[in-house]
C-alpha cells in the first residue's frame, strides 16, 4: 500500500465523516466543520489517487489549491450567515421549515 | 440516525476497496506538464499549471472569494460606523510580538509571491500571509474591525480580480483566452500575481475583519 | 481581430466585468451597468447561435494549450440553448428587479454584483468541457444563489439560505469526490478525450464516480426526495430572485447531469435510466400536491417548480436504446427547460407584482384583484397554460415531443404520469386564478389604491408571452439543439 494510497484511503473515510456530520448535526458551527472535514477528504482521494504510483503530479495538487480556495470562501459565507441567524435568533441551529 | 452513520460507514468501505483495485491510468498529465514547462514562463511545475496551463480555474476562483465577500458584506446589518474608538483590548505582550512579527510577515509574503515562479510559493500564499499579519494585528487591538467599505478599500479588493480579467481579455488578440506569449509569460505572470496578492490579503482579511464587529 | 470578438470568451468574461463594476459602485448601484451588460450578452448569444447553426459545434482551447492539459470551452446545440434561455430571462429579470426594489430596501443593496456574478457563473458553467471546472463554476453559481437569497433578510430568509448552502455543498462535495475518482482512474478530468475512455468495462471506481456526481447533482436540482430545500428558498427570496432561482439555477445542475449522461457515462447509464424516472414522477405528483394545498401564493409557485422539474426526469429511459425515438426525448428535454424557465419567471413575477400591491402573501390575498391588476393576471394565466402542457405553448410542445417518445417506446406508465401532471397543474392555477377572478374583495388591504408599475406588469407579461409563443417557434429552437449532438 503506496503513501498515496493511504492518504486516499484517509480522504474516503474523512468524506464519509463529513456527510454524516453535515446530515446529522443540529449546531451550525459543527456543520460547518463537518463540511470542510468532507471538502478535506476529497482533496486527499484527488491527491492521493492520482499519486498512487508515488509519481508527483502537479495537475491534482494545483486543483486542490483551487479547491481550498473555493472551501475557504464557502465556509466564510456559511459562517457569515450563521453569524448573523444567532443575532437575529439567538440560536446556532436551524428554525423548522416554512415551506407552506 | 443510525441509518445514516451505518450507510456512511458501508460507502466508506466500498470506496476504499474499490480503490486499492484501481489499474493504472490511461493519460499522462505529468509527462505533459514538464513537456510544456519551458513554454510556460514560470519553473515550478505547480505554478505553471495553477497560473497558465489551467490559470482559467484560477480566474473563476478568485471571483468565488470576491463572490464570497460580497455575501458577507450582504448579510451583515447597515450599520453606521460606531462614532466611539472600536473595542481595544490592551495586552501589551500581544501588542509588542505583532509590532515585531508584523514587517515580517510582510517581507515574508513579499518573498513568497516572488519564489512561487521557483519553488512553492505564489500568490494564494503570499496573500494569505498578509491577511494573517491583519488578524493579528486585529487581535492585538492594533487595527479596527471594518465595516462598509469606502471606495478605495474596494478598488483593494477588486483590483486583482480586475488585472486578471483584463489580462484574459487582452490576450484574446493572440486567438485564446489567456494566451500568454512565451517569452513574456513570466513577466506578465508576475505582475497579474502581484496584483492577485494584494487583492487577496485584503479579501481574505475583510472575510474576517467584517464579521469581527460588536452585536448590538 | 475577429478573435478579438469571441462571444464564447466574452459571455463569460462581461458579465464579470459589470458583476465588479457594479462592486466598485458601491452599495445599490450598478443596475444601468447590469442592464446593459446583459443586453449585449444577449446579442452575442444570438451571434453564437447563429454561427453554431451555419458551422456545427465547436471549442476554444484557454490559453492555446487545449485539454487534456488545459481547459477547453465547448459550445454545442444543447449548450447554445440554455445560453439563449439565460440571457433571454436574465433580461428581463433584471429589468424588473430594476424597478421592484425601492431605493432604501436592504436586498437591493447587493442584488447587482450578486446577480452579475451569477449570470457569469451560469454562462461559464454552460461553456465549459471540463469536469474540475465545472465544479468551480458550479461553487460560482451555487453561493451567487445563496447570496441572493440570503441578501438583506431576516431570520426566516437566513435560515432558507443556510439550509440551500448545506444542500448545494454536499451536492458539489459528492461531485468532487466523483471527480477525484475519474482523475484516479483515467489521469484526465476534461470531458473529450474521457468519453473514448469510458466504456461498459469501466473498473467499479468509475461507476461509483458516475453514482456520486449524478447523485450530488439532482440534490443541487431538487429532485424528490431532496427538494426539502426548494420551496423555502424559492418562496422565502424576493420576487426577481425566486425568479432567477426557479428559472435558471436549478437548469444549470440538470444541464450538467445531460451532459455527463449523453456524453462520457453514456455506457453505464442505462442500468439505471429508470431511478431518474421514477423520482422525477414522485416530484410531480408530490410537489402538485403540495402546490394545490400551500397557503402562500410564492410557495405554490415554488412548490410547482419541484413538480415541473419532474418532468424533466422523465426523459432519461427514453434517451438509449431508440436512436430516433431517443432524439425525440431529448428535443422534449430542451423544450420542457426553456419553456419552463420562461414560464416559471413570468409566475414568480406575476406573484411579485401581486405580493407587493395587496400587501398580503398568502393566495387568499389576492381575491377581486382581477380589475386592478388585469395584465399581472393575464401573465399569471399564460405561464400556467404553458405549465399546464396546452396548445400551442411552448410546454404543450414539449409534453407532446415526451409524449410521442413515451409511446414510441411503449413507456404507458410515463404517459399516464405526464397526463396527470398536467391535470394536478390545472388544480393548482385555476387556484389562484379563481381566487383573483371570481371571489370578492374581502376586508381592508394594507396597502389600499396602490397600482404597480407598468414595467414590472409588462416584463411578466413578455417572459409569460415569449413561453407561449415558444410553442409556435418551437422548430428553430430544436434546429439548434440538434447541432452537435449526433455524436
Amino acid at each position: 500500500m503506496t503513501t498515496g494510497l493511504v492518504f486516499a484511503v484517509a480522504g474516503a473515510i474523512l468524506f464519509s465523516m463529513g456527510v454524516a456530520g453535515v446530515i446529522l448535526l443540529a449546531h451550525l458551527l459543527r456543520r460547518i466543520l463537518a463540511f470542510n472535514l468532507m471538502g478535506s477528504g476529497a482533496f486527499l482521494v484527488l491527491v492521493g489517487l492520482a499519486q498512487r504510483a508515488g509519481i508527483a503530479d502537479p495537475v491534482p495538487q494545483a486543483m486542490v489549491l483551487t479547491g481550498i480556495v473555493v472551501a475557504v470562501a464557502a465556509t466564510a459565507l456559511a459562517l457569515a450567515l450563521a453569524r448573523r441567524l444567532h443575532a437575529l435568533t439567538g440560536a446556532y441551529t436551524l428554525p423548522e421549515a416554512r415551506d407552506d | 440516525m443510525k441509518a445514516v452513520v451505518l450507510a456512511a460507514a458501508a460507502f466508506a468501505a466500498l470506496l476504499v476497496a474499490v480503490m486499492l483495485d484501481l489499474p493504472a491510468a490511461a493519460v499522462d498529465l505529468p509527462a505533459a506538464v514538464a513537456a510544456n514547462l519551458s513554454h510556460s514562463g514560470v519553473a515550478h511545475p505547480v505554478t505553471a499549471v495553477l497560473l497558465n496551463f489551467r490559470g482559467y480555474d484560477t480566474l473563476l476562483e478568485i471571483g468565488v472569494l470576491l463572490l464570497a465577500l460580497l455575501v458577507v458584506l450582504a448579510v451583515s446589518p447597515h450599520a453606521e460606523e460606531p462614532a466611539g474608538a472600536a473595542r481595544v483590548s490592551v495586552e501589551p505582550v500581544l501588542q509588542a510580538i505583532a509590532r515585531i512579527a508584523v514587517p515580517l510577515m510582510l517581507l515574508a509574503a513579499v518573498y513568497l509571491l516572488w519564489a512561487g515562479a521557483h519553488r512553492p510559493g505564489g500568490a494564494f500564499q503570499a496573500g494569505a500571509v498578509l491577511a494573517a499579519a491583519a488578524v493579528l494585528l486585529h487581535l492585538a487591538g492594533l487595527l479596527p474591525g471594518w465595516h462598509a467599505p469606502k471606495l478605495l478599500l474596494r478598488a483593494g479588493l477588486a483590483g486583482g480580480f480586475l488585472v486578471f480579467l483584463a489580462a484574459a481579455a487582452a490576450l484574446l488578440a493572440r486567438g485564446a483566452l489567456l494566451a500568454y506569449p512565451p517569452a513574456a509569460a513570466g513577466a506578465l505572470i508576475l505582475v497579474i500575481e502581484s496584483a492577485l496578492t494584494v487583492s487577496l490579503g485584503l479579501t481574505l482579511a475583510g472575510l474576517f475583519l467584517f464579521l469581527s464587529r460588536d452585536e448590538a | 481581430m475577429t478573435e478579438l470578438a469571441d462571444p464564447v470568451a466574452w459571455l463569460i468574461l462581461l458579465p464579470l466585468f459589470w458583476a465588479t463594476g457594479a462592486f466598485l459602485l458601491g452599495p445599490g448601484r450598478g443596475a444601468g451597468l447590469a442592464i446593459a451588460g446583459t443586453a449585449v450578452q444577449c446579442a452575442l448569444t444570438f451571434v453564437l447561435a447563429g454561427e453554431l447553426l451555419a458551422h456545427g459545434s465547436r471549442s476554444h482551447a484557454v490559453g492555446g494549450w487545449g485539454a487534456p492539459l488545459g481547459i477547453d470551452l465547448g459550445v454545442d446545440g444543447l449548450a447554445a440553448v440554455m445560453l439563449l434561455l439565460t440571457q433571454m430571462a436574465g433580461l428581463p429579470l433584471l429589468l424588473f428587479a430594476r424597478g421592484y426594489f425601492r431605493p432604501d430596501d436592504a436586498a437591493a443593496r447587493h442584488f447587482w454584483p450578486l446577480a452579475g456574478f451569477l449570470l457569469a457563473g451560469l454562462n461559464a458553467l454552460f461553456l465549459s468541457a471540463d469536469l474540475f471546472n465545472l465544479y468551480v463554476t458550479l461553487e460560482l453559481v451555487g453561493l451567487a444563489a445563496v447570496g441572493l437569497v440570503a441578501a438583506g433578510g431576516g431570520a426566516g430568509q437566513i435560515a432558507a439560505a443556510l439550509r440551500y448552502l448545506f444542500a448545494t455543498l454536499v451536492g458539489s462535495g459528492m461531485y468532487l469526490l466523483g471527480v477525484a475518482l475519474v482523475y484516479g482512474a483515467y489521469g484526465t478530468v476534461s470531458i473529450a478525450p474521457l468519453a473514448p475512455l469510458v466504456d461498459a468495462g469501466a473498473p467499479a471506481a468509475v461507476r461509483i464516480a458516475a453514482a456520486l456526481m449524478l447523485a450530488g447533482l439532482m440534490l443541487k436540482t431538487a429532485l424528490f426526495p431532496f427538494h426539502y430545500w426548494l420551496p423555502p428558498a424559492h418562496g422565502g427570496a424576493p420576487a426577481p430572485v425566486s425568479a432567477l432561482l426557479s428559472a435558471l439555477v436549478v437548469k444549470a445542475s440538470f444541464y450538467l447531469i445531460l451532459r455527463l449522461w449523453l456524453g462520457p457515462f453514456a455506457p453505464l447509464a442505462d442500468a439505471v435510466a429508470w431511478l431518474p424516472a421514477l423520482l422525477g414522477s414522485a416530484a410531480i405528483l408530490w410537489g402538485s400536491w403540495r402546490a394545490i394545498r400551500a397557503a402562500r401564493l410564492k410557495m405554490l409557485v415554488a412548490w410547482s417548480t419541484v413538480a415541473q422539474l419532474g418532468y424533466l426526469f422523465l426523459i432519461f429511459p427514453l434517451l438509449g436504446p431508440d436512436a430516433g425515438s431517443g432524439n425525440t426525448a431529448l428535443q422534449a428535454g430542451g423544450m420542457q427547460v426553456v419553456a419552463h424557465g420562461l414560464a416559471k419567471a413570468a409566475m414568480f413575477t406575476a406573484a411579485g407584482v401581486l405580493i407587493h400591491v395587496t400587501g398580503r402573501d398568502d393566495v387568499a390575498g389576492v381575491a377581486g384583484i382581477a380589475d386592478r391588476l388585469p395584465v399581472t393576471l393575464f401573465a399569471f394565466a399564460l405561464a400556467g397554460v404553458t405549465l399546464m402542457g396546452l396548445p400551442p405553448s411552448g410546454g404543450f410542445l414539449a409534453k407532446w415531443l415526451l409524449i410521442d417518445a413515451a409511446l414510441a417506446q411503449g413507456q404507458w406508465g410515463l404517459v399516464a404520469v405526464i397526463v396527470a401532471g398536467g391535470l394536478l397543474a390545472a388544480a393548482y392555477v385555476f387556484r389562484v386564478l379563481r381566487q383573483a377572478f371570481m371571489v370578492p374583495p374581502q376586508g381592508e388591504r394594507r396597502h389600499p389604491a396602490q397600482h404597480a408599475s407598468p414595467l414590472l406588469e409588462w416584463t411578466a407579461f413578455a417572459l409569460a408571452a415569449a413561453s407561449v409563443l415558444l410553442g409556435l417557434r418551437g422548430m428553430e429552437l430544436l434546429r439548434l439543439l440538434a447541432v452537435g449532438s449526433g455524436t
